[in-house]
């Protein structure tokens, strides 16, 4: 199992966030990535733009939350961005829109329904590449107390005294 | 005042462990005036350092010393080197247990006798029985403050509990309420009562939960009989040439290995690493390591049955608020060989945050069918089901040889392979949680596969012939008159229950033995 600790507080250099909509990601320049309606925008030191903006497309599809904004999946991903983890990163990459192009798609980005992705993610599904940034979901993406929220989670519960005179047992409807 | 002994003083009793079984025999030991040194290979952690954030928490307290695993149960496959989700820490896995404390049923002492032979199983019956174990679970009780026990009153139920008792009643069953819990209802033993938090895995900082970290050990310590050593992880168990153990070598915090002298040593390591200080303490005269004439050492490895029902619904449930476990069904923990297995097991509730959630609901999946559950998660709830599964010959702790810890020496290789019966009981668990569940409304119900194990049981186990099994009838080695094992690995056989209310009465009764026959110089 990866247990990748937590990615929490991003510096706005890295990360400009704004509203929530999420979009297809567009490469704004050199280094640059962000998303159309310039809900988010990344700038990479180490992977290409384009390749990162196809494995925030990725990470989105592997694991689909319509209520969870881009920039999540972004800090979800963003430690790959790294001297050490780039070159496997742009390699999958490479792969992933191989099995596109296979499909008759220009890319793994040129395509339309999220089903013609999920097929092209199944057909590399047991890739160790697959594998590492689903893996690297499981913690990266789920355990951004920011995301929480989405979900109904309310997180810590000690410091406001617990549930017991907030509603353990407030179920109406049984 | 917390003792300090000499490595050279021989006269102590040297206990590998301070979690249920060690940490409560340390303290019973040292109430009765026999001085110990406990050995503890992990840090002191009490309520004020405890984290309300699991992987936060997963990190400060559990044991993620290297593993590795085999065979055919999926943790080998989503979990290969994290067989088992317990504690490295002062008081072991009792500062994450549940806190469910369930006694035996009776005739599961006897489970060759009311089970007869299974085909695959290794089944053996106790050496003891429920009228020997009956004063013993009282105390064992008392100590906790088990709710429904000694006129102590059930916990409320939560969200959780509320549907699922709303569930069981409509199936027909009976035997449903809010569990037998080491969990105060009220203050209890200068405890606090239970605030409902809901991170009971976590540490409960309240204290509210019973955990040896914060009761047995300090009051154990405040005797001045009781040494508890932390960051100590004992490496080998040597022994004279008469066979006798003479103490234990063991990595001090800063890494510098010392030897400790002892007139008694306890192993209460959990049953990975109990069994697997025997075979690293192999020597010319116990080729096969300590204790280990049956060869039986390291066998027999028992998990539970285990696996949960989550479900949805079209209302909200909020399932993470309470306690973590929070409510019990028995009715299917009977022995009923006509549901096409022997041997019975329990259903309790069960909530995980979403950071567990996201990784244990279906290891490994992806896609729309998963993170539909997820993004329902304020809509639902769970269970754990928890059942005995097969003593097996082949499910086994041996040494990785290939693999070493920190300290060079050969961990732990965990192989388990789901036996037949086990795989009916759980089928036959699955579908009946899924009715609960049902009962009410549910929209979507997920047969959620076995975390890694957190019931560790049967590799060092209890038999009345030497040949059968590691210890007898007091946890004392077969061989080696003055080694005794003192945590879950003595279990002959896993029962329905969750397991520590079991070792707790153990390692009070091996406590009073052993200062016995201290006292008479027979040990
Ligand atoms: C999440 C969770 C929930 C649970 N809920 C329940 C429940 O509701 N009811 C129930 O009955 N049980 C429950 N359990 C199980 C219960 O916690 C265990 O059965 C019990 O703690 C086992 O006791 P033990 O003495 O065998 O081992 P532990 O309590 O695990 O203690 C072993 C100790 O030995 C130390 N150790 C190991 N090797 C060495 C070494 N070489 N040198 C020095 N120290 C060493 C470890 O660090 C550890 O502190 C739960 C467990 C988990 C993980
Ligand atoms: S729910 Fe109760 S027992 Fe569990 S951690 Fe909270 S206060 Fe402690």
């Amino acid at each position: 199992m990866t247990l990748q600790p937590a990615i929490r507080g991003l510096t706005r250099r890295q990360l400009l966030s704004r509203a929530s909509a999420a979009g297809a990601s567009l490469v704004v320049g050199a280094g640059f990535v962000a998303a159309p309606d310039a809900a988010w925008a990344y700038e990479t030191s180490h992977i290409a733009p384009e390749t990162f903006a196809t494995l925030v497309r990725m990470a989105r599809d592997i694991y689909p939350h319509d209520r969870i904004p881009d920039t999540h999946y972004v800090i979800a991903v963003k430690g790959y961005d790294s001297a050490e983890s780039a070159p496997g990163i742009a390699e999958g990459i490479a792969a992933l829109d191989a099995a596109a192009q296979a499909r008759g798609f220009a890319s793994y980005l040129d395509t339309g329904w999220e089903r013609d992705r999920v097929d092209i993610l199944r057909s590399i599904e047991d890739s160790a590449f697959f594998q590492q940034v689903r893996g690297g979901l499981v913690t990266g993406l789920y355990n951004q107390k920011a995301v929480w929220p989405i979900f109904g989670y309310e997180g810590e519960s000690y410091s406001r005294g617990g549930y017991i005179e907030r509603g353990f047992n407030d179920i109406d409807w049984l | 005042m917390a003792a300090s002994f000499e490595l050279t003083d021989d006269s102590v009793v040297v206990i590998i462990g301070t979690g249920a079984g060690g940490g409560v025999l340390a303290n019973e030991l040292a109430q009765k005036g026999v001085r110990v040194v406990a050995l503890e290979a992990g840090g002191r952690y009490l309520p004020e350092d405890y984290v309300n954030d699991e992987w936060e928490s997963f990190g400060q307290l559990a044991w993620l010393d290297p593993r590795t695993t085999s065979g055919d149960w999926r943790v080998a496959k989503d979990f290969s080197g994290l067989p088992a989700w317990i504690v490295k820490a002062v008081g072991g896995t009792t500062t994450h247990w549940a806190g469910a404390s369930l006694r035996f049923q009776d005739h599961e002492w006897k489970a060759l006798t009311t089970y007869g032979a299974v085909e695959g199983a290794n089944l053996l019956d106790w050496p003891i029985d429920a009228a020997e174990m009956d004063p013993w679970y009282d105390l064992a009780e008392k100590k906790l403050g088990v709710t429904r026990t000694n006129g102590i009153a059930g916990l409320p139920g939560n969200n959780n509990y509320l549907l699922f008792e709303r569930g069981a009643k409509a199936l027909g069953y009976t035997q449903v309420h809010t569990g037998r819990m080491a969990i105060n209802s009220a203050e209890y033993d200068g405890r606090s009562f239970c605030h409902q938090t809901g991170f009971c895995f976590q540490g409960c900082k309240w204290g509210a939960k019973w955990s040896a970290a914060y009761t047995d050990i300090p009051r154990g310590e405040a005797t001045g009989n009781l040494e508890v050593r932390e960051r100590a992880h004992a490496a080998r168990i040597l022994h004279d040439d008469a066979g006798k153990v003479t103490g234990v070598e063991y990595f001090d915090r800063d890494g510098n290995l010392q030897f400790q002298r002892a007139r008694i040593v306890c192993v209460a390591g959990n049953s990975f690493e109990s069994p697997r200080l025997l075979l690293n303490s192999a020597s010319a005269m116990f080729p096969d390591g300590l204790a280990n004439s049956s060869g039986q050492v390291g066998r027999n490895y028992m998990r539970h049955m285990t696996g949960s029902v989550y479900a949805t619904f079209d209302k909200p449930v909020r399932m993470w608020r309470g306690t973590t476990m929070a409510g019990i069904i028995s009715d299917e923990a009977r022995h009923d060989p006509g549901r096409g297995f022997v041997g019975g097991y329990e259903m309790e509730t069960l909530a995980l945050g979403i950071p567990f959630m996201a990784a244990f609901l279906d290891p490994g999946a992806w896609g729309r069918e998963f993170t539909t559950a997820l993004d329902a998660y304020e809509y639902m709830a769970g269970m754990w089901l928890v059942g005995e599964d097969m003593p097996q010959d082949t499910n086994r702790v041996t040494l990785n040889a290939d693999v070493k810890d920190q300290w060079g020496l050969p961990v732990a290789n965990v192989h388990f392979d789901d036996h037949p019966n086990d795989i009916a009981m759980r089928n036959h668990a699955y579908r009946q949680g899924r009715a609960v569940y049902e009962a009410v409304g549910a929209t979507r119900t997920f047969p959620t596969p076995p975390y890694p194990s957190t019931h560790n049981l049967g590799t060092n186990r209890m038999s009345e012939r030497p040949g059968d099994g590691v210890v007898n009838r007091w946890g004392q080695s077969h061989d080696i008159p003055n080694l005794f094992v003192s945590d879950g690995s003595q279990f002959t056989t896993g029962a329905a229950e969750n397991p520590t209310l079991t070792i707790v009465a153990l390692a009070i009764r091996q406590a009073d033995h052993i200062a016995r026959e201290m006292a008479a110089q027979t040990l």
